[in-house]
Order: structure tokens, then sequence, then C-alpha cells
């Protein structure tokens, strides 16, 4: 056996364990760090497929930015008290069922399709034509994701300030 | 023979990806019906978006699809970037104004 087939194996448990802890967990801190397990997990697989450039964004961005942005979430948004960052979970019989039928059929699907696998040669580093590609035929998604996510920082800021503002009116 | 074809089975190929993939998205799936919490409910949405993710690159690694797969999925690293950022601030106003993040708590649309 090879050392990628057991790191495929090893990876994809990490992964789907902490997705499935966190998803069944009581304790949303808790869920929250079995969060970083499986986005940790999820990044080592894109290095196993080649994507070294999209593993270190996936950590970068996710591990350390939208991670610690839920962290925030979770603390600004509870009393203070342990037993407020349980969470309530309802409707458990038929979202387990839709979910398990989702499961099912996507399985069932993807391993019944015949893909036309084209076998590329394996690149050295992906970082030079990704940038080409970005500079090249992507240069308008490029420009408009940048303009998005200048409206998303304004968006957010004026969120929060208006609060602080309101916070200091009401006092 | 045997052993190569039991080592043609198990070395991790397209399908192999797409089930973990399918698995992850089901796991999300599960998140955002089943919990409350509004802040469960994003990070089951970043499942999803990671499910989606893995199935972009795994078809850019084994399809024609190339790096093309592996620029899509950049995008969307882009887009749930500031979707997480923009949904948190929500959160934020909405716990300000109600006290609870609990969604079946915040039912007016009108505060």
């Amino acid at each position: 056996m090879e050392l990628t087939t057991i790191l495929f194996y090893l990876f994809s448990l990490i992964t789907l364990g902490a997705a499935a802890f966190m998803v069944f967990s009581k304790n949303i801190v808790h869920s929250a760090f079995a969060l970083m397990f499986a986005l940790i997990g999820v990044a080592a697989l894109y290095v196993l497929l080649y994507a070294d450039f999209l593993a270190a964004t996936q950590l970068l961005v996710y591990v350390g930015g939208i991670l610690i942005l839920i962290l925030f979430g979770v603390m600004l948004t509870s009393l203070g008290y342990t037993f407020n960052f349980k969470t309530v979970t309802v409707n458990l019989a038929p979202a387990s069922l839709l979910s398990a039928t989702a499961a099912v059929l996507l399985i069932f699907a993807f391993v019944t399709t015949d893909w036309k696998i084209s076998e590329i040669a394996e690149p050295t580093d992906t970082v030079y034509d990704l940038g080409m590609l970005l500079m090249g035929d992507y240069i308008l998604p490029f420009i408009v994701a940048g303009v998005l996510l200048l409206i998303a920082i304004i968006g957010a800021i004026l969120m929060s300030t208006h609060l602080s503002a309101e916070n200091r009116e009401g006092v | 023979m045997e052993l190569l074809l039991a080592q043609s089975v198990i070395e991790p190929g397209l399908t192999h990806f797409l089930v973990v993939s399918a698995i992850l998205f089901s796991l999300g799936v599960m998140a955002v019906l089943s919990r409350r919490n509004t802040i469960m409910v994003l990070m089951g949405v970043e499942l999803i978006l990671n499910s989606a993710n893995i199935n972009f690159i795994a078809f850019s690694r084994f399809t024609e699809l190339s790096l093309d797969g592996q620029m899509i999925a950049l995008f969307v690293i882009i887009i749930a970037a500031a979707e997480a950022a923009v949904a948190l601030a929500i959160v934020l106003n909405v716990y300000n104004r109600f006290k609870t993040i609990n969604l079946d708590d915040i039912s007016l649309l009108k505060g």
C-alpha cells in the first residue's frame, strides 16, 4: 500500500470524524474546535489532489480567519456562562432522514457514473499557473471579487459601528 | 493478479474523493437543519462549501477541468470569507436586539 493511500484514508477519516463530532456535539465551543480539525483535514485532502496553493489558502482563510470570526461570534453572543453555549437541537428525525437520503443518493450517483478520467501530468507547483490564469482569463471575476470583498468589509463595519453607537446612547 | 486488483480498488481515485465530499455535504445539511443556534447553522454552511470545493478540486485533478477547477474553488473561498464576515455582523446585531440567537425565537421582521 502506498503512502498516498494511507494518507488519504487517514485524512478523510479525520475530516469526517471531526465534522460528525461538530454536528452532534452539544457544546458549541467543542463544535468550533472540531470544525478546525475538519478544515485542516480538507486542506490535507487538497494537498493530496496537487492543489498546494489552495491548501495554503484554506489554512489561512478558513482556519486563520473564518474560524476566529466564528469563535468571536460564540463568545460575543453568549452571556458568559458555559451552559449558555449549549445549543438546541430540533427536527432530529426529519433532518437525519433528509441528510441520509441526500448522502445515499449522492454516493449512488457518484459511484455509478462512468467518469471520463484523463490522467494529467503531475504539476510541480500550481502557483505560477494560477497567477497567470488570474491575470489572464479570470481578470474580470478577480476584480469583481475584490469589489465584493470591499462591499462586505464596508457593510460589516457599518453594521457593527451602528451597533456600538446605539449602545452608547442607550447607556 | 489478485493483489494488483486489491491495490487498484483501494487506491484513492476520483470516486473516493467524491464520496468523502458527499458525506461532508450531508453532515453540513444535518447541521443546518437540526441545530437552532445561528452560529451552528453558519458552521454547517461552511461544511457544505468545503464539500463543494473538494468536488471542484477532485475534478480538476482527475478530469479535463484541470486548473479551472482550482480557480473556481479559489473564488468559492473568497465568497465564503465575505459571507462569514457579513453573517456574523448580522448575528451580532440580532443578538443585540433580541438577546438570543435561537432561530425559532427570531420571528419578527420588524424589530
